[in-house]
């Protein structure tokens, strides 16, 4: 890996991506506009007596969920594209090494998140008055770690598509197990057992789990901790298997 | 000084089939070699061997005494693919900015490369936006970029109007002139007499490796395009007649 080659990567993704003005208008008012009706949603609902409001349970959990979800579609499609294009073919044969590839993506798209996050958590916190007991700047790393992992998973999972049709179907495939069981719907320690073993080797589980961690705790906890190094772990072991899809000879 | 290209007894197969049939032959430093034939005969095949991102089925290939796809070799040698290989969602300019870095050229060399191609006018337009003919030269810029010491280019110049043509072989002799080794495929025959050295690839056998000037005395016609026709039906007619013809390396492997 070289840094210069790293940076300079890195900034060439985030140029794309910024003259695509439309797509990122989408990254930042699509999760307004989503937690905007959320908030309308459950506003005449009443709060669990002694409990979080409704809204600040599944708020908190959206926070961490949209980067997860966009981060990884926007990164298919564009390692997708760099595959079809032959832009892949032509890096692997310049100095370039994978790692500085991968980490470019994930540095860009992680950003990206980052920034997606905040403008969420803006609107979220001051706005829609989320209340959790720890602090924002928590959430906000929490849902760019997600989206880390989210461009770890999109890089891998693109290596299976031939068409943008495809990878888009890797959303649902990808996405969608870990959002019904990471115990946002069910409390985890309320499904079935083997629902819950299954729970325990997806990611987005502990990346919720910290999440709400940050909700109902003034302080970062132990659990939390230990939820992101397992969000971290699992972001690494994507990313070797990411690397292992990069070939510099085919057929 | 050793030759840039060397290939010996190269065997590709592609899905099943056989696309080279063990091809001998060397390009020697700071010319500009032609590789032609038609379509489907297994150019850019060759190509990809030579820059390292074939799977090679047998035989060696070196290229400036490293063996094809070496570490060290990334930073010397340049390729451009056949399809244009750049981001649609940068500019031209933007383009061989990103390739000149990943070589540790400057904003400046990219820009001369840019110009090199006769871009400059649409450096700042997104490559999406160009033309067949404007894309594959952004493409050329990004591969001339990295001032390699071999490039390889795959059909540059197809679809590029005549006078552009001409300055763009124009540029591939200056750069020939300074020791760089050029390795231009065409699928026209007229080029054929643009280039310093000639390997003619037919169903991918090599049929004739030489200068366009011995090309022509071994078929005996003037007009290369008549003299490939021949040199074919030679090799058609016998291996006996291909063998002694051309460099094809004898028996097949
Ligand atoms: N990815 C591939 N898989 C299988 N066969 C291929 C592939 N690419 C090319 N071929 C076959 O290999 C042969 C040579 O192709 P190619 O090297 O592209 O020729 P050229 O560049 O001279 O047109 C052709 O018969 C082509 O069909
Ligand atoms: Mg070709």
């Amino acid at each position: 890996m070289n840094p210069r080659i790293l940076a300079v990567t890195t900034g060439r993704i985030l140029r794309q991506l910024r003259h695509d003005r439309r797509t990122v208008a989408l990254l930042l008012v699509v999760p307004a506009l989503l937690l905007t009706l959320v908030y309308y949603m459950y506003a005449d609902q009443p709060a669990p007596p002694g409990g979080v409001s409704t809204f600040d349970r599944i708020a908190l959990v959206m926070l961490g969920f949209f980067p997860f979800v966009i981060m990884f579609l926007v990164t298919s499609i564009a390692m997708l594209r760099e595959r079809t294009n032959g832009t892949l073919e032509r890096l692997l044969t310049t100095p370039l090494a994978k790692a500085d590839l991968l980490f470019g993506y994930g540095i860009a798209f992680g950003l990206a998140g980052a920034v997606q996050a905040t403008v969420a958590s803006a609107l979220a916190y001051w706005v829609f008055d989320l209340n959790t007991a720890g602090g924002s700047e928590l959430v906000i790393m929490i849902a760019a770690l997600n989206a880390v992992l989210a461009v770890a998973l999109g890089l891998f999972c693109s290596a299976f598509a031939r068409t943008e049709f495809q990878a888009v179907q890797f959303m649902p495939v990808v996405v969608a197990p870990q959002l019904l069981l990471c115990g946002l719907f069910v409390p985890r320690d309320e499904m079935a057992g083997w629902l819950q073993a299954v729970s325990d080797v997806l990611p987005l589980s502990y990346a919720v789990e910290a999440l709400q961690e940050v909700g109902a705790h003034a302080e970062p906890t132990g659990t939390m901790w230990r939820d992101l190094t397992v969000v971290v772990g699992a972001t690494v072991l994507a990313l070797v298997l990411a690397a292992a899809t990069l070939r510099r000879r085919s057929g | 000084m050793e030759d840039a290209i060397v290939l010996r007894d190269l065997v590709v197969d592609r899905g099943r089939r056989r696309v080279l049939h063990g091809i001998s032959c060397a390009v020697p430093r700071g010319v500009v070699a032609g590789l032609l034939g038609p379509s489907g005969s297994g150019k850019t095949t060759l190509m990809r061997a030579v820059v390292g991102v074939q799977t090679v089925g047998g035989g060696t290939v070196t290229v400036l005494g490293r063996p094809a796809g070496s570490t060290d070799l990334r930073r010397r040698v340049g390729y451009l693919t056949q399809a244009p290989s750049v981001y649609a969602d940068l500019t031209v300019r933007e383009n061989a900015r990103y390739f000149a870095a990943l070589h540790g050229r400057s904003r400046a060399d990219a820009d001369r490369a840019v110009a090199d191609v006769g871009l400059s006018a649409a450096a700042g337009q997104l490559v999406g936006t160009l033309s067949g003919g404007q894309r594959s030269r952004a493409s050329l810029a990004c591969a001339l970029v990295g001032e390699p010491e071999l490039i390889v280019l795959d059909e540059p110049t197809v679809g590029q109007d005549p006078v552009l043509r001409a300055d763009l072989w124009g540029r591939f002799h200056e750069l020939a002139a300074s020791g760089v080794t050029l390795l231009v495929s065409s699928h026209v025959m007229d080029e054929a007499s643009r280039c310093d050295r000639l390997l003619l690839i037919r169903e991918g056998r090599l049929i004739a490796d030489d200068t366009p000037d011995a090309v022509r005395a071994a078929a005996g016609v003037s007009d290369l395009d008549e003299a490939f026709l021949r040199l074919i039906r030679a090799s058609e007619a016998g291996s006996a007649v291909a063998a002694g013809a051309v460099g094809t390396g004898g028996e097949a492997s």
